[in-house]
């Protein structure tokens, strides 16, 4: 059985997070993940906290006054903060721009706005906290993404706005998400034609909203360019998965953790633990067709809630934590109500999720941390606090169990391509 | 227990249910990455699956669990069965008939692959690219070495599962297999009459071919799992075949022998650090001074060990590794050497071309032959089996 100093099941934003701040201070890590987290899915904006319940200006602040069943409250405004600060260093050069003072306000690809603390900076001048003039950039030939739907609900905000639709489609595709056209806008071809087709259709005071599919490869390359050869603010608006800026950051801290010799296994379903006490000594994972055991001395566990089967929900009401069978608080008791009747209401069940001290372990177990989605006691999608929360527990959970593996030499592994 | 071979298969297909349409596969996707030919938009079943080389990296990273590459095998299959077989991928579903053709006509047979008016007539006539890399036939094959040596008794017995590649076009590197592991412990046995494990004839669609090509393989290496001996390989994407492909798409769960041998067979480089975590490895490697590139194949990958070749490798004193960020050569077993396809195939492995090049190394490194056939061809810098390094830093080469 192989062994590592800490497994971190998951790889989402939690999980990566924890995975490179220990890999680069050392730790030899290994990822066990069912498949790709959520960063590809998610527009990636750190939203810390954005309603509670109502529209938080100062996420600092509010941060302070949430109950102690909250997830930050592990972590504290100091530990948001400083996950903020590592946030922004380890995506370099992808820019992030914002912080714990103010919440940003940007338009959703339907046009709501929502408060974001931290955003790319080919996002930031989305910022319509002052009003403005928009013109909104679309792409017929992109699905999901609908420039006149976005314009029409940012007038209803009192923005002023309008849709341009370009039928400008990458070469030979017939059916292309963002991703196609992300590749297609590393081509200073393809931005030098996006502009010409702009540049005598916009108004003096305009900012420019595209989708957010300026460029992959060199992350704000082409936002910059575009800026440039627009002569005004652009800014890229999250649309439908798969998510560009969510792929951007995950390439970017999947490489740092290659460079630290941090190991990822794929398909790899974790659904057990071996136990010795209150210590867990190794995960149980499914493999292919084959179980595999390994041995660890800590246990991140990142595996989301109930949309990325982190957490499950049986016809009789009975919920568990999937990965290492943790007990799963907040679910209301049988004749308890469990829905309101309106989707985006505050559920009962909303704040299900794993239980966790101080020290973000699960009741009973010492050397198991629980980061992310799988937290009870938040309610990301109404709070707006869902990257922020996976970013600081993720963060916070590496720096409880950095002074335990000690400063151990970093393994002699491969390096990193140059 | 149920064995019925439909168990398998249902879940396989059944996996599709998960499906959430979140299209990360298509993102991780590199031959859609380089190519608008696939996916296309034709209605089900899309005849652009053709261009689906098979990498499997799709089914590695979906969060939901569905077996997107085994289920686009499937799927292949089905089509190639309404359009009928092309010669060519008869040809290639078959190593073990050419290299039994080429061996005895061996100096004939690479003056062939070597001629470049030949291999355009191969192109024209059974579309085979003209510059695709396909191997050199030395003549010899491993297992007439094998059968000559008699490997001294050791506590460790292990079964050598060789492969077309080593028996027909890379015998050293099969007697390196056996050299390490008996420097490491190991009484090597090469079981007999091992053909080609049916992994060629699954990717070109041919499944009733792939059946008893894969049938007679796990007949061959089952007395030796059943004698508690595990069983290696050194060609991880036939071992991976072995371990899990063929049980997964070709719907053999009927198949105890191959169940047998499915649960008891490891890639070389999984192997021997299964041994290094457990004590058991001999680590006395010799200082080899020398700068390398790793690229772990996609279909190592598949197997879910991580890339234990680089903590094999990170045993040996002043070896310096690079670790390649790619997913995928692009030739993927046969697909990069059809003429349609080639291109792609390229195009699919540029990033790590440019990689292997720009790091000038003494060696690339990569589990898989026909990747290495490729990478070798598109860099120019000599391409060798992890087990390669590890012979040399043994003292044995």
């Amino acid at each position: 059985m192989s062994h590592h100093d800490v497994i971190v099941v998951g790889i989402g934003l939690a999980g990566l997070s924890a995975a490179v701040r220990l890999a680069e201070a050392g730790a030899r890590v290994l990822v066990l993940a069912k498949g790709i987290g959520a960063t590809h899915l998610g527009p990636c904006t750190i939203d810390v906290l954005g309603y509670a319940p109502d529209r938080v200006e100062r996420p600092g602040e509010a941060i302070g006054a949430l109950g102690d069943g909250h997830p930050y409250a592990a972590v504290g405004r100091d530990g948001v903060a400083a996950a903020l600060d590592w946030f922004k260093r380890s995506t370099a050069p992808y820019a992030y721009v914002g912080g714990l003072d103010e919440n940003l306000l940007l338009p959703t690809a339907v046009g709501a706005l929502k408060p974001s603390a931290a955003v790319p900076e080919t996002m930031a001048a989305g910022d319509l906290r002052g009003g403005g003039e928009v013109c909104v950039v679309g792409f017929r030939a992109l699905k999901d993404f609908h420039a006149p739907l976005l314009a029409d609900n940012l007038a209803r905000s009192g923005i002023g706005a309008r849709a341009v639709e370009l039928d400008l489609v990458p070469e030979g595709r017939a059916d292309v998400n963002s991703l196609g056209f992300a590749r297609a806008f590393d081509d200073p071809g393809f931005q030098a034609e996006v502009a010409a087709q702009l540049v005598a259709r916009l108004g003096a005071q305009e900012r420019v909203a595209f989708p957010a599919v300026l460029g992959i490869a060199t992350p704000g390359a082409a936002w910059r360019a575009l800026q440039d050869r627009l002569a005004r603010p652009v800014f890229e608006v999250p649309t439908l998965p798969p998510s560009v800026p969510g792929m951007r950051v995950f390439a970017l801290l999947r490489e740092r953790l290659r460079r630290a010799g941090g190991r990822v296994i794929l398909n790899a379903v974790v659904g057990g633990a071996d136990r010795d006490g209150a210590r867990v000594t190794g995960v149980r994972a499914r493999v292919g067709l084959r179980d595999v055991a390994y041995g660890t001395d800590w246990v991140v566990l990142a595996t989301g809630g109930f949309a990325s089967g982190g957490l499950e929900l049986d016809s009789r009401w009975s919920a568990r934590e999937t990965a290492l069978g943790l007990p799963v608080a907040g679910v209301p008791g049988p004749g308890a109500e469990r829905f309101r009747p309106a989707y985006l209401d505050a559920h009962p069940i909303g704040r299900a999720g794993v239980e966790v001290d101080r020290g973000l372990r699960p009741a009973g177990l010492e050397n198991v941390l629980v980061a992310g989605a799988t937290l009870a006691g938040a309610e990301p999608w109404r709070e707006k606090s869902g990257d922020g929360i996976s970013l600081a527990t993720g963060h916070h959970a590496a720096g409880l169990i950095l002074p335990a593996t000690g400063a151990r030499p970093e393994p002699a592994t491969a390096e990193a391509r140059p | 227990m149920t064995t019925g071979q439909d168990v398998l298969g249902d879940l396989m297909r059944g996996s599709l249910d998960h499906c959430v349409k979140c299209t990360i596969c298509e993102t991780f996707c590199p031959v859609s990455n380089v190519t608008p030919l696939f996916p296309d938009d034709e209605p089900s079943p899309d005849a652009s699956l053709d261009y689906c080389s098979g990498c499997g990296i799709c089914t590695q990273v979906c969060p939901q669990g569905v077996h997107i590459a085994e289920i686009n095998t499937q799927a292949r299959a089905d089509l190639r069965e309404r359009t009928g077989f092309k010669l060519r991928d008869r040809l290639l579903a078959r190593p073990d008939v050419i290299g039994r053709l080429a061996t005895p006509a061996a100096p004939l047979a690479n003056a062939g692959l070597r001629s470049r008016p030949l291999r355009l007539v191969a192109e024209r006539l059974l579309g085979i690219d003209h510059r695709a890399a396909l191997p050199a036939y030395p003549g010899r094959t491993f297992q007439r070495w094998a059968r000559r040596r008699q490997s001294p008794p050791a506590a460790r017995r292990v079964a050598y599962f060789h492969g077309c590649g080593a028996n027909w076009t890379e015998p050293r590197t099969g007697e390196m297999t056996v050299e390490l592991l008996e420097h490491l412990g190991c009484q090597v046995e090469v079981p007999r009459g091992q053909a080609c494990c049916g992994l060629p004839a699954q990717s070109n669609g041919m499944f009733g071919l792939a059946r008893r090509y894969v049938r007679r393989m796990a007949r061959r290496l089952a007395p030796a799992a059943r004698a508690g001996v595990d069983i290696v390989g050194t060609s991880t994407s036939c071992t991976l075949m072995l371990k899990r492909e063929a049980r997964e798409i070709l719907g053999l769960e009927d198949d105890a022998d191959l169940r047998l041998v499915g649960d008891n067979v490891y890639d070389i480089c999984e192997y021997l650090l299964m041994l290094h975590d457990r004590g058991e490895l001999r680590t006395d490697f010799r200082p080899l001074p020398l700068t390398v590139t790793y690229h772990a194949p996609c279909q190592q990958q598949g197997h879910g060990i991580g890339k234990p070749a680089l903590d094999l490798m990170a045993l040996v004193p002043e070896l310096r590794v690079i670790e390649n960020d790619a997913t995928c050569c692009g030739v993927a077993g046969t697909y990069g050497l059809k003429r349609e396809k080639y291109e792609i195939a390229m195009d699919v492995g540029a990033g790590l071309f440019d990689q292997i090049a720009g790091a000038s190394p003494d060696l690339a490194v990569c589990d898989s032959e026909t990747c290495r056939w490729h990478i070798e061809k598109a860099t120019g810098v000599r391409t060798v089996h992890p087990v390669e390094v590890l012979h040399r830093a043994a003292g044995l080469g």
